[in-house]
Order: C-alpha cells, then structure tokens, then sequence
C-alpha cells in the first residue's frame, strides 16, 4: 500500500494533508482500515464543530469493533466526507483518497510538528508487527 | 490414572437439524389452531363501541397456523439454539457459568414467584428479609459497608456508581471534577456509562505487561480527576498487582475507585475489592452468581459503596429493625431510583440461592477452579496459539492468531470452526488491545473432561489451519446455517419482515 510522502501520520493512525496555509483533510490509514476489517459505519461530527488536538472526531465502525479517530491537530471542521457515510467499504478500498473523513481549518499548522512523515510512520508500523 | 471416555468424539455432528421457515412463511389463510361456537350475542349499539378507526375486521399480517404448527414451529427452532446447558461455552469476560437448577426452583417458591410489588412490607417479610440478607452477603464478599440491589446489569450498575460518584464530589462543593480515568483494557461499557453520567473519560494506555502504567497514571492525576474505573482481574485475565498503590495515588489527588466487578468470579473469598481500596463495586450476578445471562432472562448489577458513598445510594434501601424489614425512602442526598420497584427480584433470589448452597467455601473453591481451569487451558494450548500477554493468568486466558496468520486464517475462522466441532465460539476481538484477540473463560463449572475436549478441538483447528486453511474460512460447515456474510448484514440489516421481503437463498 502506498502511504502518500505528502501526508503526516498520528500514532493512532490518523493521516492529514495540507490543502493550503490554513486547511487540510484528514482520514484513516491504510493500516488502521486493514486492521480494522470490513467497516460498516462511519460516524462524522457536524460542520461548524470546533475541537481540540486529541479530540474524538468520529468513529469507525467494523464488524470487529468500534474506533474513535482523534484529531492530529486542533480546527474547526469545514466539510465531512458524505460519501462514506453511506458507503462506508470506501474506507476500506481507499483509504488515503476517495476515503477521506474530514476537512478543518487548522488554528495553528506548528501543532503538527509531533506527527510522522512517511518514513517514520512506516518504521512505527514496522515496531508494531 | 485418569481415563477420557470422551477422547473419541467431539460433540458436535450432522445430527436431525430440520429446516424452518419464518412463521409468516407457514401461514395459511383461513387456517386456524382453535374453534369456537358462533357469537349468538346481540349487536351492541354503535354508541357504546369504540369510534370508527378503532373498529377493524381483521389484524392484518397476524400468522394464520394450526396448533400443531406452531408448536412445532418454536421446538424446531429451539433445538437451534445453543445455550449452556447445552454444552460448553467459554465465552470470555462473560463468566457463563452453569445456572443450578435449585436457583429456579426457589424462585418458583409461591411465596416468592406470585409475590407483587405493591404488597405491603408487613406482608412481604420473607422477600425484604431475602434481599437483606443478599445484601449482607455480597457486603462481606466485596468488604464494602452498604449496597443497592436496584440496577438491573453492570451498565446500569456503572451508571448508578458514576452518579454517586458526581454526588459525592458535589456535596463536598468539589465541582471541578469532570474526567475519569479508563484503562484502554475496560469494557467498553465503562466510558459509555461515565459519558451518559456526564463525565468526561480519558485513556490509560496500559504497560507492556497489561497493567496500568503508574507513570501514565500519575501524569493523568489532577484535581480535574472523578474517579478512575478499574476491572480487576482485567479484562486481558491479569491480576492489577498495583490495586493498592493506584487507590493510593488517586486518592491522594481527591479521586475514587470504581472498580467493574465483572471479573469477580476470580476474586470471589478470596480477595476483597474493599480492601484493595475500592470505594464502589458493581457486581454482576448473572456472571459470578450462576442467574441466567444474556437471552436466558434480565441481569442484575448490584452496587456496593463504602461509608462514604452509603448516603447516595439509591431509594428504597430495605432496613432492618430487630427482626422487621422495612422500606426506607428518606434518604435527601440519595440520587434518586434507578429501577421500578425494587430491581430484578427473581435473579435475586436465585443469588441468594447460590450463595446459601455453596457457602463461603464454597465460593472460594468456585473461584480456585476458575483460575486453575483457565491456567489449565492457558498452557495446553500455549504451544500451538501465542498468548498475548504470557504469565499466570486469572479467571481467562487470552490468545492471538499471529500464528495461524502466516497461514491466512485469522481469529473468525478459528472462531467459526469451533462451531463445528460443537463448542460455543470464545470472544473475539476484545479486549481491543490484543490484535486477534480470542479471549476463553472456561468457569469453574465444567469437567477436565470437557476441557480436554475443547482443547483437542482447538488443537485440530491448528493442524487444519496448516492443511486446509480454505476450510477454515468456510467454516462453520456443519451448522445449520454456513457463513453468514456479517459485513452485508451490518451494512444492509433487513430488521423486519414483511410480505414482499425476498431472501437471496442460502447456499447450501
């Protein structure tokens, strides 16, 4: 699986992308969808919701268990992904692209600087196996 | 020497599984399981009869059958069923221990069975005298000083500690406290109930031996901090070895211990959460004191608090006064009722039956075998599945399916299998800190015989992961329904029939 260079990756297994200076999205991995299994349900917060770093903003649901997802860093959320909602095997067929859960206007891109580039997150991956 | 006259056979096989329909499917119009003479009764006039869309000629959709029919009907499907009494059914951090038949046959007693709630206390002695004594009972065998037999499961328990616990903090104008504390090892329940009481939970991750991290704790300890909710034994089946030093640091920050009773059965006479520094226990009666569990009949959750906490515990308490038992309501700080009358009653008198006729030793041996039986099951199977976390275990053991992964089969398919060989599938995927988790809790209550049986199918199930792994993610195979596709089913769930519902067929 390719685990996009561009992306930065919480060890709880949240990537985000910068969109531009002030807004990025944010999804599952790869690992955290395989791991997970067939996902069912997608839970999403509304527009508008502000949260903080760590912060729960979702859950996944899949035949094996349910999962919260955390905020890599703090924003107000400016667009859900509607699409998994009602289909939710996306998470699980692209989980970098089509998948993607959230977008947020991120108050302060510094926050970030605790998340891992590629080659970390690969080498993280790698300690946990 | 010990001789198996089981080491031949495993219990499950193609026996007479017939097949059955819907009941709606064997409906047929006109058709029906009584005859009655005609109604020779005047009409009553149209003033006295309901008004018009109240009236109607028939109950549309209702299952027109014989009696015949449906009887047979429901004794088919019974016999679809699996339940304890059936045979073994190691379903961890449930603790399905087998339900004694006496449990049932004082809780028939008229006195107790046709008893009302609202009958008042002077004619209902025997019942209050019962919960009283129940009450006392599980007192001495948590070390708490009081209890509430109310909450009728361990979430409803959970919840009705975690009010106290709000309760308390409240009346000591400590209003700050928002945050308990959760081991990512808990029930998933645990967070649930602390949300629904209006807390806040935070995660502790747990160390690399699966206890709770005192590092971690302590980093978490503030005067933000309500209470911290800890299962011992926890749910990866591991003795908290720091119980005390952990009530001790959060005390010493202003928080309490709520401890989820679900695992007592490995404690039970032996160890007293009180004395482990416990200030609230819930305890699961349907698990550590042999009442019906799941769909075998409601639960009850029983809490006990200590001194502290005793002026919040729900109303009606029930209270003695020389040898007269009463209700008492006047209890201005209680957090109010947390079930209609005065919770499961009949589950309580099957506790009470239990406790009566096992006695404290006998407790004490229940749980001795409990943790034995795990052990046992923990070490005869520990060269063919790796343990997760591997040391003594308590009431459970629990394994992953790294080894069978290389050979693509996966903790499902062992799941599944086990069907086949007519066991009871463990738990699966919990606790969530263990990847494949298949978590097996044996209860004192069955045989080495059964044991060994079980283990001999987990071992087959090994060998077949290695020579036939496509069987395994078929499996079950000898069931009267094959794989179910769970993933279609949670996303499509079809909840209800009706006339027009058209089933893909099952392949067979």
């Amino acid at each position: 699986m390719n685990y996009p260079a561009d992306f930065r990756y919480s060890k709880d297994h949240e990537w985000f992308k910068m969109i531009d200076d002030s807004t990025g999205a944010i999804g599952i991995t790869h690992y955290a969808q395989d791991q997970l299994g067939d996902v069912v349900f997608v839970e999403l917060p509304e527009i508008g919701k502000k949260l903080e770093k760590n912060d729960v903003f979702g859950v996944v649901e899949s035949v094996k268990a349910a999962v919260d997802c955390y905020m890599p860093l703090s924003g107000e959320i400016i667009a859900i992904n509607e699409l998994i909602e009602k289909q939710a095997d996306i998470l699980n067929s692209d989980p970098h692209g089509e998948g993607w859960m959230i977008k947020v206007r991120i108050d302060n891109p510094d926050e970030g600087s605790d998340l891992m580039d590629k080659a970390a997150y690969l080498a993280f991956l790698e300690e946990l196996e | 020497m010990r001789t198996n006259k089981n080491a031949g056979f495993f219990p499950g096989a193609q026996g007479l599984i017939l097949e059955e329909p819907l009941i709606f499917e064997l409906s047929v119009p006109g058709r029906t399981g009584y005859s009655i003479p005609e109604d020779d009764l005047p009409d009553l006039p149209e003033s006295v009869m309901p008004s018009g869309n109240l009236m109607r000629d028939d109950i549309p959709g209702m299952p027109e059958v014989s009696e015949v029919d449906i009887v047979r009907h429901y004794t088919r499907l019974s016999t679809w069923n699996y339940s304890i009494d059936h045979g073994f059914y190691p379903l961890g951090s449930c603790t399905m221990k087998y339900n004694p038949k006496v449990n049932d046959r004082t809780v028939s007693l008229p006195g107790f069975a046709n008893l009302h709630p609202l009958v008042p206390p002077k004619h209902a002695q025997g019942a209050l005298r019962l919960m009283h004594e129940l009450g006392e009972y599980l007192k001495e065998i948590s070390g708490l000083d009081a209890i509430t037999l109310q909450p009728s499961a361990g979430a409803q328990g959970e919840l009705t500690g975690m009010l106290m616990i709000k309760a308390y903090h409240e009346s000591r104008g400590d209003r700050d406290r928002s945050i308990v504390l959760i081991p990512d090892s808990a029930h998933g329940t645990n967070p649930a109930s602390c949300t629904v009481a209006g807390f806040t939970t935070k995660t502790l991750t747990s160390g690399n031996d699966g206890c709770i991290d005192l590092e971690e704790l302590q980093s978490q300890l503030n005067d933000h901090v309500a209470a911290i909710m800890l299962t011992n034994p926890n749910t990866l089946g591991i003795f908290e070895k720091n119980a005390c030093r952990i009530a001790r640091m959060v005390h010493d920050a202003g928080g309490l211990i709520y401890m989820d009773g679900a695992n007592l059965n490995a404690l039970m006479g032996i160890v007293k959460p009180g004395q482990l520094g416990a200030d609230i226990l819930h305890i699961n009666l349907h698990k550590t004191f042999s009442t019906p569990h799941g769909g075998g009949g409601p639960g009850s959750g029983p809490v006990a608090v200590n001194a502290a906490l005793e002026p919040f515990l729900p109303i009606p308490r029930v209270i003695r006064t020389d040898d007269t038992f009463a209700w008492d309501y006047d209890k201005p700080m209680s957090i109010g009722q947390m079930h209609n009358f005065y919770g499961n009653f009949g589950v309580l008198v099957r506790a009470y039956t239990y406790i009566r006729s096992m006695g404290a030793a006998g407790l004490r041996e229940a749980a001795e075998t409990a943790v034995i039986n795990a052990n046992y099951i923990r070490v005869k199977l520990r060269e063919h599945y790796q343990i997760a976390y591997d040391r003594i275990c308590m009431h459970e053991c629990i394994f992953n399916d790294l080894n069978q992964q290389k050979f693509g089969v996966s903790t499902l398919d062992i799941a599944k299998r086990l069907m086949d060989y007519g066991f009871h599938p463990p738990t699966i995927y919990f606790p969530l800190i263990v990847k494949g988790a298949l978590m097996i809790e044996p209860t004192e209550t069955e045989s080495i015989e059964t044991i060994d049986q079980f283990i001999r199918a987990m071992i087959e199930i090994d060998r077949e992961t290695k020579s036939q792994p496509d069987l395994l993610h078929q499996a079950p195979i000898r069931t009267k329904r094959k794989r179910l596709d769970e993933t279609l089913a949670a996303r499509n769930p079809i909840l209800r029939w009706t006339p027009d519902l058209n089933f893909p067929s099952q392949p067979d």
